[in-house]
């Protein structure tokens, strides 16, 4: 299986490569041929719609999304009614398992991150979190804000000597699985408590509903702090506090630290062709600590291979052209190097797969 | 002119027609009455078969869960999705507090204002008021959950919550007990029964004004004042129907998802607290349903909506029970 790889990944390229220029002159007939139907996440649902709209005007091809959240998704993927899934969580072995047909690629298609925002009085600086600090507060062992670990990384800041209180999702979700993900990292008291999840068991809190329902309790409630998701944490202009990343510095949500944290966790899995990766708590300098990206679930075999010839080409389109639009909407698109080695590692998948159509 | 010749010319041709007509007719009639029979009578087995089938589908989703998890389901105060432990002990109870507690609220609010538009309000004002407390029912949920979220929940933080903890000393005692965050059964509570008000208000001033005038009338030559009439001619004759209203309002509090979801702060604890954060069956659903995580998750989330089925039944049917009572009484 191994040793076939690289040559049928070659043969499926130039096969692409042959299709491409192909069907180009005719791209209506194309889309009357290929209509794609796809469900799953909702965070990066503002910009699949707006790529599939794009992606229509220009080549033909219709894309059709729901967003009815990422488990939704991968259910509706299994099921076989849709042709391809997004998530925010990686599938599991056993969901992957469960795949009717081949094998699922996971192909990332933007960047996502998670902001810790908070409600001190009084606190004019951006607060600066160390990743134990902040597990030891979601884990209610820090309960007061004035307490001596979280001033000794915020030297000369007035902290109140007021009740910490802890706003987390009350749904299930994509940002809740990147944070959990994170504090499992880098706690082993997370890890082996609460764990890694969409929805886990939170030791103390109040939980709020959406992006919204958590911003809205932390903007009220003074002493108050929690995780949104870091566009809509933009868009709204919600504090940000900087976290000590792996590499000992303390970076913001920006764009810049963001990318970073993806390209230095791709470097230490060079050749995977697994691209379930989990991004948080890079080792790069720069790299902002809970990162992730966001996927597109294509199951060659179960959709054909027209179908996937078509999926493959809107990623083209998507990872080069759509970066403008996905930048002007907030969202932090795929450095060019990484979204080509990713592209070819999807390819070397997609040959490993459907090579016997 | 035509006016008088018309009803003739009607008789006349009718008259005329009855042999044939009857003879073709009967036949006709006979089936149309009962082609009408069927179709009414599947409309109205159509509805009680959804229920059937509704409830076949929650218990056949539900079934892995139960089988897998078992009365842990009911009597389990442990909700963790990633270990596979689904105790819904928190939400039943959770909606059922928050439900008892906004009737207890609105029921003598709703009763007061049915009382005023049907029996005190000037007849100018009347017609207004009465729309106005029908908008209530009018406005969505969701704002109704955003209004609290707010201005009710910060309000209840900064005067209500320490005022009646601290200013009167109740904090000392168990219901309420705990930190003021604002979202609680508390702030639920009060948002559900500003919610049921008008469904309670509305069927009540019904009741009321189908009470016979005689009845009243009768109360005030026997030299009853206004609120003897109101208490002694009035409220006893329609209280079956009152029971009902209240009820009616009930069952909407127990399903009401979006606005307690908001308030509610969402946490699975035992309810022991007035200003404690808790959670309900609804906003459970709403908020876990769409990205649950594996099939157990999903079909312990179709028990938990089982359960709200079975609860609003079971209330729906006592309510039943206890207007037959009181109307077998009186």
């Amino acid at each position: 299986m191994r040793s076939v790889f690289p040559l049928t990944a070659l043969a499926l390229a130039l096969l692409l490569a042959g299709c491409g220029s192909s069907d180009r002159p005719e791209p209506t007939e194309d889309a009357a041929a290929v209509d794609l139907l796809g469900a799953g996440a909702t965070f990066p649902y503002p910009l699949y719609a707006r790529w599939f709209n794009e992606y229509a005007q220009q080549s033909g091809v219709r894309i059709n999304y729901q967003s009815i959240g990422s488990g939704g998704g991968i259910r509706q993927l299994i099921a076989g009614t849709v042709d391809f899934g997004a998530t925010d969580v990686p599938m599991t072995d056993e969901e992957m398992s469960r795949i009717p047909r081949g094998q699922v690629v996971h192909v990332p298609t933007v960047l996502g991150a998670v902001v810790v925002t908070y409600n001190v009085p009084d606190l004019t600086e951006p607060l600066r979190l160390a990743p134990d600090v902040l597990a030891d507060i979601f884990l209610g062992v820090i309960t007061r804000w004035n307490d001596p670990r979280i001033a000794a990384l915020n030297p000369g800041a007035t902290l109140p000597n007021r009740d910490v209180l802890v706003v987390h999702r009350s749904d299930g979700s994509g940002t809740s699985y990147i944070f959990t993900d994170y504090l499992a990292a880098v706690s082993p008291a997370w890890a082996a408590g609460p764990g890694r999840s969409k929805d886990v068991r939170w030791p103390v809190g109040l939980g709020g509903k959406g992006n919204e329902g958590v911003a809205g309790q932390v903007k009220q409630m003074p002493g108050s702090i929690g995780y949104v998701e870091a566009t809509y944490a933009r868009q709204n202009r919600l504090p940000a506090a900087l976290l000590r990343n792996a590499a000992g510095n303390f970076v913001a949500p920006n764009a810049n630290e963001v990318a970073a944290a993806a390209i230095s966790a791709l470097e230490l899995v060079a050749d995977t062709p697994d691209l379930r990766l989990s991004i948080v708590n890079a080792p790069g300098a720069d790299a902002y600590p809970i990162a992730s990206f966001t996927w597109m679930l294509v199951a060659p075999e179960l959709i054909g291979a027209q179908k996937t010839r078509a999926l493959r080409a809107f990623l083209e389109w998507a990872l080069h052209d759509g970066d403008s639009v996905a930048q002007a909407l907030g969202y932090e698109p795929l450095p060019t190097a990484l979204a080509d080695r990713l592209l070819g590692s999807f390819d070397a998948q997609l040959g490993s797969q459907s090579a016997p159509r | 002119m035509s006016a008088p010749t018309y009803p003739t010319a009607r008789t006349m041709s009718s008259a005329e027609r009855p042999p044939r007509s009857n003879a073709r007719g009967d036949r006709w009639v006979g089936w149309g009455d009962r082609i009408y029979g069927a179709l009414i009578t599947a409309c109205a087995l159509a509805i009680p078969l959804l229920l059937v089938l509704v409830a076949a589908i929650i218990a056949r989703s539900a079934w892995p869960a139960v089988s897998t998890v078992g009365a842990e389901l009911v009597t389990g105060t442990t909700w963790d999705v990633p270990r596979g432990q689904f105790g819904a002990l928190p939400a039943i109870l959770g909606t059922l507090a928050s439900s008892l507690l906004s009737l207890i609220i609105a029921t003598p609010l709703a009763l007061g204002v049915a009382i005023f538009v049907s029996e005190l309000a000037p007849p100018a004002i009347r017609r207004p008021f009465a729309f106005l407390v029908d908008v209530l029912a009018a406005i969505p949920s969701v704002v109704y959950g955003l209004w609290a979220l707010y201005v009710l929940v910060p309000f209840l933080r900064e005067v209500v919550m320490p005022f009646l903890g601290d200013t009167l000393g109740l904090g000392a005692l168990p219901l309420f007990k705990g930190p003021a965050y604002g979202p609680s059964l508390l702030a639920a509570s009060l948002v559900l029964s500003i919610m049921i008000l008008p469904y309670i208000a509305a069927v009540a001033r019904e009741l009321l004004q189908a009470v016979p005038r005689s009845q009243r009338e009768a109360a005030l030559a026997l030299g009853a004042t206004r609120w003897e009439m109101v208490r002694d001619a009035v409220l006893p004759y329609a209280r079956s129907g009152l029971v009902g209203a209240a009820i009616l309002g009930l069952g909407r509090a127990l399903g009401e998802t979006m606005a307690v979801t908001m308030v509610i702060g969402n946490r699975h604890e035992l309810p022991s607290s007035l200003f404690q954060p808790a959670y309900t069956m609804a906003s459970l659903l709403a908020n876990e349903f769409n990205e649950a995580s594996g099939a157990l998750h999903v079909s312990a989330l179709m028990a938990v909506a089982g359960i709200l089925l079975a609860i609003t039944l079971i209330v729906n049917a006592i309510a039943r029970w206890l207007v037959w009572r009181m109307e077998a009484r009186t």
